[in-house]
């Protein structure tokens, strides 16, 4: 199978607006110690859309996006105020185990993070702890179908014992993509998955991305303004701790509302 | 008027470039002076370790043969004035047999060995020998070697009446005398030897019947302070080995399992920080002190024997528990979090990500660290010294409760020997024994480093 080249129009983006929502943040804060670095985020993301997390550096969209799957969980000292739900179900409910909300919500990093095992492992790793497969030949099915999900899978079908870090930096990503979407998430969290790949690699990830929209809802950080005009159908503008303003991309970057929103994407800060 | 410009600017160019030539000068007369002191450094530290194993080897490597007589021993019936060996006989008890057995051991015991010893030399020794001279002879013969003698004999009694061929240890002085470890010029009453048996032991040489030959006797025999020619090292590496086993078993398994729930399960707080601190400060303690509160607790409150490697074995755990705590911890911090978030991210849990993925990476760094933590183990002596394994042990210990030594005790133990010009060869040998054991471990160390190591 190759992948199919397409584009965001129109027609994906009113079909994503008239979907349900799928996440949704109500007055979230969070705590490093006694540092406030998220002062109250009200936010919904729809189901099947694509929203972009723009801002400047410590902002605070990474950390939101963290939220989502509480990966903040892992990092000592920090708290999280306020509700977020998945599904209309509270993920920070005390009775909630994080394991099955993190397979619900998957999670993409900056950097490509691989284990250093074979490419095959990589992607049977997620499957396999959760008991998604029980013969061989459904985690051979999975693994190619992910694979062929993230467009890998001509590169890579005649080398799946090599070692995951053994390829090159975008197609890394691209295999942690792949490691993400073959524990069948509902939401995938992207943070900045670009920034450490050439134009390229960038290219064909945001192929991916805008491919995986129709399945799942995608929720990404980025620091490339272009990028989310060009794969987010929603733009979300955070500004030191505040989410200021979040609408249509198109709207976004040709008619914001805020000021500060005008600014950053003029470039005149940030 | 522009020419004089760019001449002015051409002299400051120059200026700002003669400057900065100069301080590059210092900065590479500096550069090289410190390249200097470090490669001298490097080169007095070589200079160092290849003397200190000159040294040990040029001392220690000769004791490794030792002076050994080849006897053709007629087991005379003469002498050996026994009974058959007693046969368990129908309807007698076991306790029966046993005296009848134990009368015969005891016959055995009452014949004159030595005089069978002084026939075998006196066939190679010139001239008549009277029995005045039976004191000199018997210095000759490391004084252990009669009972070997009657062992064989108890192990074969058709032995009795035939000639047999014996390898004997010759004494610790005969050793010395021949190996010039002595001077020959001393007068009489400085000398070990008479002068008849120092005769006797350079005939018994010329002749062949003193040969050098290997010492299997370093590596099988215990200590002996009866017969020094025989004193090996198989009660102190016993001793050692179930050390070893002992803390091998506790200090990794507890070691390693402390270091990853403080790394990466454990809450940081006061608590864990005391922890921390302490931990750290425990890696510090000299050994001396292990070896005080082992005598307090293992020895003094719980009763456990003394001198036995199993009390030794608990005391270099504890000392060698910060160690391997500090390396694991070290280790398993070098993961990078970028796994640790990759394993969390798909669903796993905390557990299954140090298992899956943290501690198999981590493991090259926590055997190296594990393997050096033993060797240090293996090596210490101080707190042995405080729980008793510095007695004199005649019998291989054949379980972590009974008496024993330990290699490095043994050579204090031997450095401290009256009969000096022979222990220190030996010294020297059982420091061998014991860096080559070291050198093993560590090898095995690197070895399991290179097996392991995964690149990312």
């Amino acid at each position: 199978m190759t992948v199919s080249v397409t584009v965001p129009t129109a027609m994906n983006k009113r079909t994503a607006q008239a979907a349900n929502v799928k996440m949704s943040a109500r007055g979230v804060k969070v705590f490093y110690g006694e540092n406030e670095a998220l002062h109250g985020i009200d936010l919904d993301i729809m189901e099947h859309e694509v929203v972009a997390f723009i801002g400047p550096s410590g902002c605070g969209k990474s950390t939101f996006l963290r939220c989502l799957n509480r990966m903040n969980d892992t990092i000592a000292g920090s708290r999280v105020e306020g509700q977020v739900t998945l599904d209309g179900n509270d993920i920070y409910d005390p009775s909630l185990d994080v394991v099955l909300l993190r397979a619900q919500v998957g999670i993409v990093f900056q950097k490509p993070n691989p284990f250093p095992k074979s490419i095959y492992e990589n992607i049977a790793y997620g499957p396999r702890l959760h008991g998604l497969a029980r013969r061989r030949a459904e985690l051979d099915d999975i693994v190619e179908s992910s694979l062929r999900r993230a467009g890998l899978w001509d590169e890579v079908k005649d080398r799946l014992n090599e070692p995951g870090t053994s390829l090159s930096g975008g197609q890394q990503q691209r295999l942690c993509i792949a490691r993400t979407i073959a524990v069948s998430p509902e939401v995938i969290l992207m943070d900045e998955p670009c920034s450490a790949l050439d134009p390229i690699a960038t290219g064909k990830i945001e192929q991916l991305i805008d491919e995986l929209s129709e399945s799942y809802t995608i929720v990404m950080v980025t620091h490339n303004m272009q990028q989310a005009a060009r794969v987010a159908h929603k733009t979300a503008f955070f500004h030191l701790g505040d989410l200021v303003e979040v609408g249509d991309t198109d709207d976004i970057f040709t008619n914001p509302r805020e000021q500060r929103t005008h600014d950053y994407i003029t470039g005149r800060f940030g | 008027m522009t020419a004089t410009n760019f001449d002015i600017a051409d002299t400051r160019r120059r200026a700002r470039l003669d400057t900065i030539q100069r301080s590059l000068n210092a900065r590479h007369a500096r550069e090289r002076r410190f390249r200097f002191m470090g490669l001298a450094a490097v080169v007095t530290g070589l200079v160092l370790v290849a003397i200190l194993f000159t040294s040990i080897l040029a001392r220690g490597l000769p004791a490794f043969w030792q002076a050994t007589l080849y006897l053709d021993v007629y087991l005379d019936p003469e002498v050996i004035q026994v009974d058959e060996r007693p046969v368990r006989e129908t309807g007698e008890s076991p306790a029966q047999f046993r005296e009848r057995e134990l009368a015969w051991l005891n016959q055995l015991g009452l014949v004159n060995w030595n005089a069978l010893i002084d026939e075998a030399l006196k066939a190679h020794l010139p001239g008549e020998i009277e029995s005045r001279q039976a004191r000199d002879l018997r210095a000759l013969v490391a004084t252990g070697e009669r009972f070997a003698l009657r062992e064989r004999v108890v192990a074969n009694p058709e032995l009795i009446g035939q000639t047999i061929n014996v390898k004997m240890l010759a004494s610790a002085n005969v050793d010395v005398w021949l190996k010039g470890n002595i001077d020959r010029n001393l007068p009489d009453h400085r000398q070990q030897l008479s002068a008849q048996t120092r005769e006797w032991a350079d005939h018994l040489e010329a002749q062949g019947v003193i040969r050098n030959a290997f010492s299997t006797a370093l590596f099988l025999n215990t200590d002996s302070r009866s017969s020094p020619a025989s004193a090996g090292l198989a009660g102190a590496f016993m001793g050692s080995l179930f050390m070893m086993l002992i803390v091998i078993a506790l200090s990794i398994p507890l070691g390693v399992a402390s270091a990853i729930y403080l790394e990466e399960f454990a809450p940081r707080n006061r608590l864990t920080d005391l922890i921390e601190i302490n931990i750290n400060n425990l890696a510090a303690v000299p050994s001396i002190i292990f070896g005080l509160l082992g005598a307090a607790i293992f020895i003094g409150y719980l009763r456990l024997p003394l001198s036995a490697p199993l009390v030794g074995g608990l005391v270099l755990t504890l000392m060698t528990l910060p160690t391997i705590i500090i390396a694991t911890r070290a280790a398993l911090r070098s993961i990078p979090p970028s796994i640790r978030q990759a394993a969390l991210g798909i669903g796993a849990s905390r557990v299954q990500t140090v298992f899956h993925h943290v501690l198999p990476l981590a493991l090259p760094g926590i055997l190296t660290g594990s393997i050096l933590g033993v060797a240090q183990a293996l090596g210490e002596t101080a707190p042995l010294l405080l729980i008793g394994m510095n007695a004199f042990v005649a019998n291989v210990p054949s379980s972590p409760v009974d008496q024993a030594t330990a290699l490095p005790v043994q050579i204090y133990l031997w450095q401290g020997n009256e009969l000096r010009n022979f222990f220190e060869a030996r010294t020297s040998a059982a420091i061998i024994v014991l860096l080559g054991l070291m050198l093993s471990l560590n090898a095995t160390a690197i070895w399991l480093r290179k097996k392991f190591e995964t690149r990312w």
